[in-house]
């Protein structure tokens, strides 16, 4: 008999901490897949974000460090600088990245650093419980819009992705998403191709995953599921949005 | 015959792998694991095809498929 599928080598066995339903598992399984296909996880080191995913490091079996709230990238530039030949991405959700981390993360891919950025966006603050995110939608009921987001209090939810297409540092940009198996294959092909980008020496890539979060979305896992589907996909159309390599996977 | 091999400690009963299972082949159990979690069982392994769907989206990585 042969393995057909199961934990990738660059897994722990260590249980994850996650709600019941959370896309951050799917995700962690397909960086740690596609390190194990393009052989490199002797030399990966990946950045842990503040947030729910802040214990990645006890999930992935490769260098992990921690960074400060939204730093991942400031951290990610100082090791690429110093250790060109290894191959270094972050992992931040929108928290991280769209709010406290904005500054960063434009001014990293503004630089153009031979980074990978993995940015999962819940639209949501997920760890402390539910809180409005840049990211969440309007009309979209969190602890701090407990009747829903508006744009006159709130403003509109950032499309990250697409705000760092001007940027002419950005190499690739793309959106995918984990509520069904078709999207978890299809995501998981924009994540090879954007550490491919980084083996190849050709600048910054960054990966948006959509992820549910039944729990603070205050739904069951199929409503969160359609949620994703209906709404989100909606505000952030999937798919790849910026690709200077003109290569194809 | 493939062989299907779910980790039951590891389960939260999130029933993502329920909702893609082409075959509708997966169910909860009507008993917990020690996390008061009810997890997941195959309802019968001759019909399964291996086709990995419910691999692909379980995010506990608890799902293991042989052929």
């Amino acid at each position: 008999m042969k393995k057909l599928f199961g934990k990738p080598e660059s897994l722990t066995t260590v249980n994850h901490k996650y709600c019941p339903g959370c896309g951050h598992g799917i995700v962690h399984r397909l960086i740690a897949e596609v390190i194990d296909e393009l052989g490199v996880r002797e030399k990966t080191i990946g950045i842990a974000p503040v947030g729910c995913a802040v214990f990645a490091y006890d999930y992935w079996n490769f260098d992990v460090t921690e960074a400060s709230h939204g730093r991942p990238p400031a951290v990610a530039t100082g090791i690429k600088r110093v250790l060109p030949d290894r191959v270094v991405f972050t992992y931040q959700g929108d928290g991280d990245l769209a709010a406290i981390g904005m500054a960063e993360t434009i001014h990293a891919a503004n630089r153009g650093e031979n980074i990978t950025v993995i940015f999962i966006n819940n639209a949501i603050y997920g760890m402390t419980t539910g809180q409005m995110a840049p990211t969440s939608l309007l009309g979209m009921k969190t602890t701090t819009t407990p009747f829903g987001r508006e744009a006159k209090i709130a403003g509109y939810p950032i499309k990250v992705s697409e705000l760092l297409v001007t940027l002419e540092g950005t190499t690739y940009l793309a959106r995918g998403a984990v509520d069904s198996a078709k999207h978890v294959l299809e995501a998981k092909k924009a994540i090879k191709k954007a550490f491919e980008i980084q083996l190849s020496g050709k600048g910054y890539s960054l990966v948006e995953i959509l992820s549910q979060c039944p729990p603070n979305w205050k739904m069951s896992v199929p409503e969160s599921l359609e949620y994703v589907r209906k709404e989100m996909m909606t505000q952030f159309p999937l798919g790849v949005i910026k690709d200077k390599t003109g290569m194809t996977v | 015959m493939p062989k299907i091999i779910i980790a039951q400690s590891k389960c939260k009963g999130c029933e993502l792998c329920i909702l893609a299972c082409s075959k509708k082949n997966i169910r909860l159990s009507q008993k917990m694991n020690k996390k008061g979690f009810h997890y997941v069982e195959i309802i019968d392994p001759d019909n399964c095809n291996a086709c990995g769907l419910c691999f692909q989206v379980c995010p506990e990585v608890a799902i293991e498929i042989w052929k």
